[in-house]
């Protein structure tokens, strides 16, 4: 299981606060846990309240690689200029968070993604918003998959984000989510990698219920052949739950110390 | 047609055994093993930087069961673990010794702890390649023993074993302190295998000084499940398992001259074949089968085997004389 760490974004309040203030230490220690915890690789969002993006993102990407060095990381908004002012600091091979289907926004990207070698994450949305099946989801990133390959990007680099909203306003999606993951690993050959936000699925829940969701949510996705998730890296049993489901679906050689041996790599 | 070469996520782990004087030891010659990224023999992917090696098994007491067509090779020297060792080195060319401690077993010569130390101290001085050293399969005994054998090679880096799930902690313990490296077995279960090398790094001990013992079957007698429990082994290393991406060994001689194939006189089995070169073919073909499953160290005892092994290795590994 891929592990994108979501902590670094400015909707949540102690970043905000941290970015308004230019405090590094907030940052760092937000890194260093995620990695420590599990995470492969760290989201950034500078938020929607800034005044600076590019100069916010710039800083925050500058004070993360400060902290954790050579991990990876998702360069998440939707501001052109942005994504390029943190993609070219990136150390290692970054992640473009996100494309969606429309042509005007791939174009750009996958442009970018081609100049700084990055992967990209690729939403089954477009002008007309999210897809209320399966079928609509799949031609949306057959859509996504068509656009890289004509830029020269490796189907390998492609994560499609199949784009599930809050159990409690759209509760028949999920099936549809679960069964897009299942259906894009026939689709391409190499087939691409598929990705959730796994959080939004209980956004809106009660809060003594939405790590649950999110676990049983993750199993069920895992089972259905997700490989990555942007999600709480420092939820154990969230990431528990995950390394629990690939052993099961024999992604991992069994042990009695499985969840150590995952953790041990 | 297009060559199709398989990228793997992840290597095996190299390991160096032995150490010459500037890195704290006396040894002239170190080995390297492991460090494959992909499987053996593969012509054209450059997969193995590392051939694999043979060792020779010594013993610190004259063998009470071995065959003539065994013992004859080695004369009186049998008597001498040193002049043993000496001799399997310079006239047989073993890469290492192995040196099996099995006097110290209360069954044989019990021998103390102290006595397997002074054995030892004569073999380091005898040859200068690196060394594997066992115990007697006596559990308890050989914990006794370890230790102060981890002690006279301080600085060495031999290879030490053999950890089992129900007892590493002192021969872990042992190796960590003297800086050696150690054997994990875990007869014929992979899940087994892997949980032990978690125990073993459990203890700070580094994977990458772990080589893996599956069991060995001689040929007819259970080779193919540990076959494929070796190619599994690898295939999981190379997938980024670092719990059992660490080379392998295989003790070849120990189990083939078990068998009755090797052991029967002509006057049994004279349509088997002449006693005298029964055994080492059978070790042979033992040896290759092993080699092509991913072993990385053979121990052998058979100077014929080992010879007609050496010579399979180069011509697999395209090495030149």
């Amino acid at each position: 299981m891929f592990v994108i760490g979501e902590r670094i974004n400015g909707m949540f309040k102690d970043v905000a606060e941290a970015v308004k203030k230019k405090d590094k230490e907030v940052i760092r220690s937000l890194a260093k846990k995620q990695v420590a915890s599990g995470a492969n690789a760290l989201d950034v969002n500078v938020g929607p309240s800034s005044d600076n993006p590019k100069e916010v993102m710039e800083w925050l990407v500058k004070t993360i690689i400060e902290a954790v060095g050579d991990v990876p990381l998702a360069i998440d908004t939707t501001k052109k200029d942005v994504m390029e002012a943190g993609l070219s600091l990136c150390r290692r091979k970054p992640i473009i968070n996100s494309v969606n289907a429309n042509e005007d926004k791939m174009k750009p990207l996958f442009a970018l993604a081609k100049k700084y070698k990055a992967s990209v994450i690729g939403l089954t949305t477009d002008k007309s918003g999210i897809p209320k099946d399966s079928e609509g989801r799949l031609e949306l990133a057959m859509k996504i998959i068509a656009s890289a390959m004509e830029h020269g990007i490796d189907t390998s680099d492609i994560y499609i984000d199949t784009v599930i909203l809050p159990v409690n306003v759209a509760q028949a999606h999920v099936k549809e989510v679960l069964k897009t993951i299942r259906e894009l690993k026939v689709l391409a050959d190499p087939a691409p990698k598929t990705i959730l936000g796994l959080s939004n699925v209980s956004q809106g829940s009660q809060a003594h219920l939405k790590p649950l969701i999110n676990r049983t949510f993750l199993a069920m996705a895992i089972a259905s052949g997700l490989d990555a998730a942007i999600m709480d890296a420092n939820d154990k049993d969230l990431l528990d739950t995950a390394i629990t489901a690939e052993l099961l679906m024999e992604r991992q050689l069994y042990c009695d110390s499985f969840l150590d041996a995952y953790r041990k790599k | 047609m297009e060559r199709v070469i398989e990228k793997w996520q992840d290597s095996i782990s190299e390991l160096t055994l032995g150490a010459a004087k500037e890195s704290g030891g006396t040894r002239a010659n170190t080995v390297k093993i492991g460090g494959e990224t992909g499987i053996y023999f593969l012509k054209g992917e450059d997969a193995c930087p590392n051939p694999p090696v043979i060792a020779m098994e010594v013993w610190d007491m004259e063998p009470e069961n071995w065959t003539d067509a065994l013992k004859s090779n080695f004369g009186s020297a049998l008597k001498d673990p040193a002049e043993w060792a000496r001799m399997c080195v310079e006239k047989f060319k073993a890469d290492l010794i192995c040196l099996r401690l099995a006097s110290v077993h209360p069954d044989t010569k019990d021998s103390s702890a102290e006595e397997a130390g002074k054995t030892l101290e004569k073999v380091l001085k005898a040859v200068s390649v690196p060394l594997i050293i066992v115990g007697s399969g006596s559990h308890e005994k050989d914990n006794d023993v370890v230790v102060r054998c981890g002690e006279v090679a301080r600085g060495e880096n031999c290879l030490f074993g053999i950890a089992a799930r129900e007892n590493y902690k002192t021969l872990t313990a042992a190796c960590l302190s003297g800086g050696h490296s150690i054997i994990s077995e875990a007869p014929i279960d992979i899940n087994i295998a892997k949980q032990l090398n978690i125990l073993i790094c459990d203890m700070q001990f580094p994977p990458e000084k772990i080589v893996i013992h599956h069991a060995t079957g001689a040929l007819g007698y259970g080779l193919e499940y540990t076959y494929s429990i070796m190619e599994r082994t690898r295939l999981a290393g190379l997938s980024g398992d670092r719990m059992l991406s660490m080379p392998m060994i295989n003790f070849v001689g120990q189990e083939v001259w078990k068998t009755k194939e090797a052991k029967a006189g002509d006057e049994v089995a004279s349509d088997w074949g002449p006693t005298r070169d029964r055994g080492a073919l059978l070790e042979t073909a033992t040896a290759c089968s092993y080699l092509n499953a991913g072993a990385d160290i053979l121990v052998m005892n058979h100077p014929k085997a080992v010879e007609k092994t050496k010579e399979i290795i180069k011509d697999l590994c395209n090495v030149k004389n």
